[in-house]
């Protein structure tokens, strides 16, 4: 059982983001690390490759400038191998194209029975990417999976809906989207981080591809004004004294709530 | 560009249309005379109601038989495009299924996407999307570039549903062309979390808990407190994604967008992608004891103590009353 996760590099989500004042994209030159939220579709495959008994876990990513210190935590967890697009041309790129370039970096590798990328990413969350891959790629899919297993060749998920949960069975290839939670994603070893120093990650470009066009040229949109929004005042704030439950009843019923 | 014809991406729970479809075809009858509803079920039940929104036509697949609607629903509508019918403009609600359609379709016509939208304006040949960025702090309006259809995904609450009184919407039939391999999922039971109280994003007191309770059984207190209250109980993130609840009950930029007239915050941080979903809130009390969370920022009344110590005696108190 062979297993693609998308991975997405991002800027340390505890930084403040920015925006690049030129283009009106999210500024993405700083450090990039592999966002947590793709890290449980890394465990996941992992472990789905494990119980096979058999094949490997490849990840795919876009980031720019050659970015790939994200794609090491991954590799590190216990990925065998990655491809990375990165192209000044993709800046600024939106989901579609996004999912377009990944759909093809995932055929780059012989396609495969699986593919995972998480519900949203941290950065951007527009959360279609992974079902816009799966379009491209003419594959079934299974959004907001939660339990996923294998089962004599199908994949058997459950699906979160917003008032509770579907059980779905979908046959392979497919693709899925995880969630946060759906596994503990394990710590790179020392060994696991020494290990992907040497995995191999081929870079390519969108023409590489055949992925065009890309970045700007290729969004039906464009960005024509930043406004800061009204910000919400604090009110105030008490030390408790063991007393500050009244304080909570007095703001309570000067509301007439009770 | 003129905006002649807007659809809308309906949803149905219990025999009626959600309260977010019902948001998006008060704000698409504003933009359009011309509202469609596309449904992927029966819609017998709910065109009285979709008319009385706004819609004038709807289109429904009828029982999708377990195809889940990211594909079928995408399919129904890129088929009827073909056949000429073309609107100018789709309202998705941005949730599970309102997404998985957007992505499916935007890849069917090539279009690009918006998401996380909370407003929509046709100004003279353009039309605008606004989209709140860091945590609600930055708006961003995006312009639409090239032909129609501009597909645009909402957060809940973007807009107040308000009924116009309109006729029934006409039923049209919309059907599932064959999905091939991307059909190859299928739904084979359906389970739903048994809930009592008001609903998480209808009441109008909401207490939410989060990792400051410290562990799962503490959440009962957060619950008492709701009970006595009579609002409803939430969460953030970190406690939905730590088992403690089910993710009903998450409020945030992936859970559900509250805006009560009290939202109670125990032991939650007030990270941005929890505020955003509570922010509209009209009052705010958080209990925390770090006085810098970010929580404080925007709470009226803000304790800075411990959740273990304040939470038992407000219970208390309020019990009394
Ligand atoms: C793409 C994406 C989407 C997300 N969507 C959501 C979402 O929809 N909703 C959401 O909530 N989060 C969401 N998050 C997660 C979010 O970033 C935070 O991680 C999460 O909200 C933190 O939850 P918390 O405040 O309970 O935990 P923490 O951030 O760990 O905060 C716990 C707080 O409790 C306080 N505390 C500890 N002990 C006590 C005590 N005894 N008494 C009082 N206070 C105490 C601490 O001071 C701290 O401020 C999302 C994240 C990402 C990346
Ligand atoms: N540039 C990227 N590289 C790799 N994976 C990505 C990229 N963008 C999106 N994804 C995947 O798609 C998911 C959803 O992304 P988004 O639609 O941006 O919220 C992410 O969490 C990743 O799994």
């Amino acid at each position: 059982m062979n297993v693609i996760v998308c991975v997405k590099q991002i800027p340390d989500p505890a930084l403040p983001g920015a925006l690049d004042g030129a283009t009106n994209t999210l500024k993405r030159d700083g450090k990039l690390i592999l966002d947590d939220s793709d890290a449980y579709g890394v465990e996941m495959a992992l472990q789905l490759v494990d119980a096979a008994g058999g094949g490997e876990v490849s990840i795919i990513s876009m980031a720019p400038n050659g970015e790939t210190a994200g794609m090491r935590t991954a590799l590190a967890m216990g990925a065998a191998k990655g491809v990375l697009v990165s192209d000044p041309a993709l800046q600024g790129s939106d989901a579609l194209t996004t999912a377009k370039i990944l759909a093809a970096a995932a055929q780059r590798l012989g396609g495969a029975d699986l593919i995972i990328a998480a519900t949203e990413s941290s950065d951007g969350y527009t959360g279609t990417v992974p079902e816009q891959m799966a379009e491209v790629l003419g594959l079934p899919s299974v959004t907001f999976a939660k339990k996923v297993k294998i089962d004599g060749g199908v994949l058997k998920a459950d699906r979160q809906t917003e008032e509770g949960y579907d059980e779905v069975e979908c046959a392979l290839p497919a693709l899925i989207s995880v969630t946060a939670g759906v596994v503990e994603p394990r710590y790179p070893s020392f060994k696991g981080i020494m290990a992907a120093k040497s995995k191999p990650v081929e870079e390519v470009s969108a023409s590489d591809l055949g992925v065009t066009p890309a970045g700007w040229a290729g969004a039906g949109q464009k960005v024509t004004l930043v406004a800061q929004a009204e910000a919400r005042q604090a009110g105030e704030i008490v030390e408790d004294d063991g007393e500050s439950f009244g304080k909570i009843v007095a703001f309570l019923e000067n509301l007439k709530v009770i | 560009m003129a905006i002649n014809s807007v659809w809308v991406f309906a949803q149905v729970t219990n025999g009626a249309a959600t309260t977010g479809t019902l948001e998006l075809l008060t704000k698409a009858r504003s933009l359009s005379s011309n509202v469609t509803a596309v449904l992927g079920g029966d819609a017998s039940g709910v065109a009285a109601q979709l008319g009385e929104y706004g819609a004038t036509k709807v289109y429904a697949t009828g029982d999708l038989a377990g195809k889940l609607p990211g594909v079928a629903v995408s399919g129904a509508m890129k088929a009827i495009i073909d056949s000429g019918d073309k609107p100018d403009l789709i309202l998705f609600p941005q949730n599970y299924e309102g997404r998985d359609v957007l992505s499916r379709l935007s890849v069917k016509l090539n279009k690009s996407v918006l998401t996380n939208s909370i407003d929509v304006a046709v100004d003279g040949d353009a039309v605008n999307a606004t989209t709140p960025i860091f945590g609600g702090n930055t708006l961003v309006t995006t312009t639409f570039t090239g032909e129609g259809p501009y597909l645009v995904a909402f957060r809940p609450k973007s807009f107040a549903a308000e009924a116009s009184g309109g006729a029934p919407a006409a039923i049209a039939a919309a059907n599932v062309p064959d999905l091939g391999a991307t059909g190859g999922a299928k739904v084979t039971a359906v389970h739903v979390e048994e809930t009592t109280g008001p609903k998480l994003d209808e009441a109008s007191i909401v207490v939410s808990g989060g990792r400051g309770l410290g562990e799962a059984d503490k959440y009962a207190m957060v619950e008492e407190l709701a009970k006595l209250l009579k609002g409803a109980p939430g969460a953030s993130r970190a406690i939905v994604d730590a088992g403690w609840v089910p993710y009903s009950y998450q409020v945030g930029q992936t859970g559900k967008v509250v805006k009560p007239s009290v939202y109670i915050a125990a032991g939650i941080s007030g990270a941005t992608q929890h505020m955003v979903g509570m922010k509209g809130a009209k009052n705010i009390i958080a209990i925390n004891k770090d006085k810098e969370a970010p929580i404080f920022g925007i709470a009226d009344l803000g304790i800075v103590g411990d959740v273990h110590k304040v939470l038992p005696k407000l219970i208390e108190a309020l019990k009394g009353r």
